[in-house]
């Protein structure tokens, strides 16, 4: 089983291929891999409670682990308790910790 | 003590373009603030980041002088990186590709960046723990 990082930081509102991203976490999850799928930027534009498009419910059942940028969130006064089911604030830390795990990390 | 990380990224966006230069720089941060070995490979207009001759300027249309803009220039970010690297038995090792500084005329670099091509890239990659790519498309 190997470990992915998926930085998604454009908007699916702008972004048509957003959900290339997207597809490909849910295969890798369903493939038996350990997924992040770290939202930034516009990217986390989607993840606002309310937001008509994203699929974070089914990735997250999908066994897909969906984080949002907690600077972006400020950034966009999108406040981390009225975000998606399934999506979660995180520091960018994170990304640095995986980074250093040995994840395997695509930016989009 | 935990053992030293390396990691390599690759920019290619402008100074001022894109949020993507912001989010990198904070991932240098975090990665420097550690202690880590971070190599970046400036690419395209990223190698302007560094560029030595980049000035503060007043806003005149928000009636501000110099020093009420306060306005953030990259290569000082870059400095203070290394800096900061260097604080935490880290280092930072900058590398501008030539080619896109020959075009940009971009060679009056800030002292710690040195000149290099894509095969530092493949070096620099080869021997860290990981690498993250950070295209403009």
């Amino acid at each position: 089983m190997a470990s992915y990082l998926l930085i998604e930081s454009r908007d699916p509102f702008e972004s048509a291929d957003v959900g290339f991203s997207q597809d490909l976490a849910r295969r890798l999850a369903a493939a038996g891999n350990e997924v992040t799928l770290f939202l930034v930027q516009n990217g986390v534009m989607p993840a606002r409670a309310g937001a008509v498009a994203p699929k974070f419910g089914e990735l997250a059942q999908a066994g897909v682990e969906i984080l949002a940028d907690d600077f972006s969130l400020r950034e966009r006064g999108i406040r981390p308790d009225r975000l998606q089911p399934g999506v979660k604030p995180s520091a960018l830390d994170l990304v640095i910790d995986r980074l250093a795990g040995g994840a395997k990390a695509i930016w989009h | 003590m935990a053992e030293r990380k390396t990691l390599t990224f690759a920019l290619m966006d402008a100074p001022y373009e894109s949020a993507r230069t912001t989010t990198a720089l904070r991932l240098i941060d975090i990665a420097v603030r550690r202690g880590y070995a971070v190599n970046v490979f400036a690419y395209e207009g990223a190698v302007l980041l560094p560029f030595s001759r980049q000035q503060p300027h007043p806003n005149a249309v928000h009636g501000r002088d110099v020093e009420q803009e306060n306005h953030l220039l990259t290569k000082e970010v870059v400095t203070a990186l290394v800096a900061e690297a260097a604080r935490n038995g880290g280092v930072l090792d900058w590398v501008n590709c030539g080619l896109c500084v020959d075009e940009r005329g971009a060679g009056e670099a800030i002292d710690s960046v040195r000149r290099g091509s894509p095969a530092d890239f493949w070096k620099m990659a080869e021997a860290s723990d990981n690498t993250l790519v950070i295209g403009t498309r």
